[in-house]
């Protein structure tokens, strides 16, 4: 079981990343128009 | 003459650039996305155009010396879109704030409760063969996690659980935190006396669901909010001031006492006043309800709202001092805010049954278990696994789902919801009462051809009737199908308006103008008024008057047909009142109101225990809004009126009446049926829990099952009617 001293903190090091990327996307403004973001999508202006 | 735009209110300035938010009407589809935002930045000095299609605002930044903001709005006119410049109140903002702060604790739930929840399953899977050191340092690790996770996540509960303990009282979160905070507890000491089952993942994960259920509900009220404020934006009104002696038009809301303003005839007076020259007639059926026309000269006061009608007025805006109808308005409305406030939400309401039987259900197991000779803490175990497994999980989502869902379909149905509880209050109603003026009868007057006038003659009418700016004549205007004007059409002010139409000069305008004597036939509604018109020796008399809604006849009727008691409550004179309240099959009906006199009815019918729905749409009706049960106004409604009332409706139809009461009942009866969904699991799983068989996985599936379930019947409040 002591490969449990190293895989618990990488576990929870994952995780707390996890919540830390949607922390930070909910701060970025990332949901503030997410109807908005789905048919931006759609538009082909950047291409090219 | 070109008119100055000022829209210097809105701007914000930050080195340089100016930065402005904007309301755009008419975006539908995700090429307006690209049409606005491409065209936008291709005027000179744009640095960035972004439109959020979610909430319709549309917000812009650019370098001060190279533009201005009326040019923006210019530039969407160009391309056929309508702007309005925005000030986001201060609720919205608020709002904003509280949203993330849920949606931060939703997430911090969420980790915690995954995490925990892989630990959990290794424990319960392992539990026979893992060795006592292993699983303590599990539980150990779930207690790092859930502590402070529940510190951060559970604090929208434990405030509100706070609040209501302060005051005596008990509402939906008080057995939440008490659940939470004992079954975290209770882990605890169970880690430390190296037990078998620890309850962090319970714990957490009742954390979560609940979370959802609020962020739902919240979600829901943010985007009406969000709605409402843009159709605030959309009817917010422009005046013309004068600046010395230039004349600028300036935002309503932009305006100070002492300014000094132009109303020309047909304008909607943008605040009040006092009237320092000029002479003409003011329409103030918004303000009173009433729909005879007022003389005014110089040295009357007019209020904001009212229309003026014949003659150009100059008018000096006055504070809102003491004495005015404004001020007498807003006194009546504190108060009758203040009964309302008495309401209690069905979900509280619940919680208060509900509360004290969990309550007493864990502390009777607790005694039950000692006087049957179990250990003191085997005893004190089982009691709080009750008091988890019967915390109200599914009860607290029940109600938000419906809701969520509810206001959806009322939304696409053209009814914006002002507040979360008024399904719950509109569900009840069992009396509706009327405005008349704008709310039973459309918001501006309109052709009726009671006199009998001939086709034609209505045609040509309404066709020369497009070039005059005269109330009346663009009521007639509204009819013309070729909305060309005819060339040459002169307007003589005060009197009406001429043009050669085949070789013969035709006239529309007062009697006088036209030559005819006046007629007001037998069938027109008080209040109406006759324009005249003439056109190679034949006339006509044409009568433009209040006009009930289209399928005003068919709702009532409706209306009826669910059981519900109608009441017309106007400030308009009876004789006007009267042919309406027929019309409708209406037989209970008042005249001549004033505010607080509808207030008197309105509460004399709540104390003889009616549910009382108002709706109306005139400043004398904001007071009688706030003291029925619930409220609803049509979007022409003066501004305060509109924020007293719990919906908003859209449209010329009154269908969105009947469609909020029958949404409304249908939304009660899901909640209801939630409610004993969640009471059946519970009658289930509690008799299992006090029995001591309950392990942290029955817990984890009852709680998760039963919120799964109420969700998904929560989504049938969608279906159409």
């Amino acid at each position: 079981m002591n490969v449990l001293i190293y895989l618990v903190p990488i576990a929870l090091a994952l995780g707390l990343t996890g919540l830390a990327a949607f922390l930070w996307s909910l701060r970025n403004g990332q949901y503030d128009d997410v109807e908005g973001a789905a048919l931006r999508v759609l538009s082909d202006d950047d291409v090219g | 003459m070109a008119e100055v735009l000022d829209l210097s209110t809105f701007v914000q300035h930050r080195d340089g650039t100016a930065h402005i938010d904007l309301a755009v009407e008419g975006v539908a589809c995700a090429n307006c996305i690209r049409k606005i935002e491409s065209s936008l930045k291709l005027l000179p000095g744009i640095v960035e155009a972004r439109l959020n299609f979610t909430n319709r605002r549309l917000a812009v930044d650019w370098r001060e010396d190279e533009l201005a903001a009326a040019d923006v709005i210019a530039a969407l006119q160009d391309i056929g879109y309508r702007a309005h410049p925005f000030q986001p109140e201060r609720a919205e903002t608020e709002e904003a704030g509280q949203a993330s702060w849920l949606t931060k604790c939703l997430a911090v739930a969420g980790f915690a409760a995954m995490n925990i929840m892989l630990l959990s399953v290794s424990v319960w899977s392992g539990a026979t063969d893992m060795p006592q050191e292993t699983r303590d340092f599990f539980h150990w690790l779930s207690a790092l996690i859930a502590l402070p996770a529940a510190a951060y996540a559970g604090q929208p509960f434990f405030h509100s659980a706070w609040r209501a303990l302060r005051t005596r009282q008990l509402n939906m979160d008080v057995p939440i935190s008490l659940g939470v905070l004992l079954a975290l507890g209770m882990s605890v000491v169970e880690t430390a006396s190296h037990a078998k089952h620890a309850y962090f993942d319970s714990a957490m994960m009742l954390l979560f669901f609940l979370l959802c259920g609020r962020a739902l509900d919240h979600a829901m009220r943010r985007k009406t909010r969000a709605a409402a404020g843009n159709l605030a934006a959309l009817k917010a009104e422009f005046a013309h001031r004068f600046d010395g002696a230039e004349l600028v038009r300036v935002p309503a809301a932009a305006l100070k006492p002492g300014d000094r303003l132009l109303v020309r005839p047909g304008d909607r007076v943008p605040a009040d006043g006092v009237v320092l020259n000029g002479v003409s007639e003011v329409d103030e059926s918004l303000v009173t309800g009433e729909t005879t026309r007022h003389a005014v000269a110089a040295g009357a006061t007019v209020h904001a709202g009212s229309i003026n009608f014949s003659g150009t007025l100059t008018v000096r805006v006055t504070a809102a001092g003491t004495g005015t109808l404004i001020d007498e308005i807003e006194r009546l409305l504190e108060k009758a805010v203040a009964t309302k406030s008495r309401y209690v939400r069905l979900a509280d309401r619940a919680a208060r049954l509900y509360a004290p039987v969990v309550h007493a259900t864990a502390a009777m197991t607790l005694v039950g278990w000692i006087a049957a000779g179990a250990s003191v803490h085997d005893s004190i175990i089982t009691a709080i696994a009750v008091l988890i497994i019967t915390c109200p999980c599914a009860l607290a989502l029940a109600i938000p789902a419906v809701q969520v869902v509810a206001a959806r379909a009322l939304f696409q149905g053209g009814l914006i919801l002002n507040s979360g509880d008024a399904i719950e209050r509109l569900a009840e109603v069992d009396t509706v009462v009327f405005d008349k003026t704008g709310t039973l009868t459309l918001p501006q007057p309109g052709f009726d051809n009671v006199t009998g006038a001939a086709p034609d003659l209505i045609a040509l009418a309404s066709r020369l009737a497009l070039s005059s700016r005269h109330p009346l004549a663009a009521a007639l205007a509204r009819e013309a199908r070729e909305r060309i004007p005819f060339e040459g059409a002169i307007e003589e002010t005060g009197q009406g308006v001429r043009a050669l139409i085949d070789g013969a000069e035709a006239r529309l305008g007062s009697a006088a103008f036209c030559g005819v004597e006046p007629i007001l036939s037998a069938n027109a509604v008080a209040g109406a008024s006759t324009i005249c018109f003439s056109h190679a020796g034949r006339h006509a008399v044409l009568v433009v008057q209040q006009k009930l809604r289209p399928d005003a006849a068919r709702v009532a009727a409706d209306l009826r047909a669910l059981g519900i008691k109608l009441i017309i409550l106007s400030g308009d004179g009876p004789n006007a009142v009267a042919p309406i309240a027929a019309a409708l099959g209406i037989a209970e009906w008042r005249g001549g109101l004033k505010p607080n006199e509808k207030i008197a009815i309105i509460e004399s019918l709540k104390a003889r225990g009616h549910r009382v729905l108002m709706v109306g749409d005139g400043l004398n009706d904001a007071p009688a809004l706030a003291a029925a049960s619930v409220s609803l106004s049509p979007i022409s409604a003066a501004d305060i009126t509109q924020a007293q009332a719990d919906a908003v409706f859209l449209g010329e139809t009154l269908a969105p009446v009947r469609e909020a009461i029958v949404t409304a009942r249908r939304a009660r009866r899901l909640m209801h049926q939630n409610l004993w969904l969640a009471v059946i699991y519970n009658a289930i799983a509690v008799p299992v829990a006090i029995a001591g068989l309950v392990t942290p996985l029955i817990a984890a599936a009852a709680m998760s099952g039963s919120s799964i379930l109420v969700t998904l019947n929560a989504l049938r409040a969608r279906r159409a009617s």
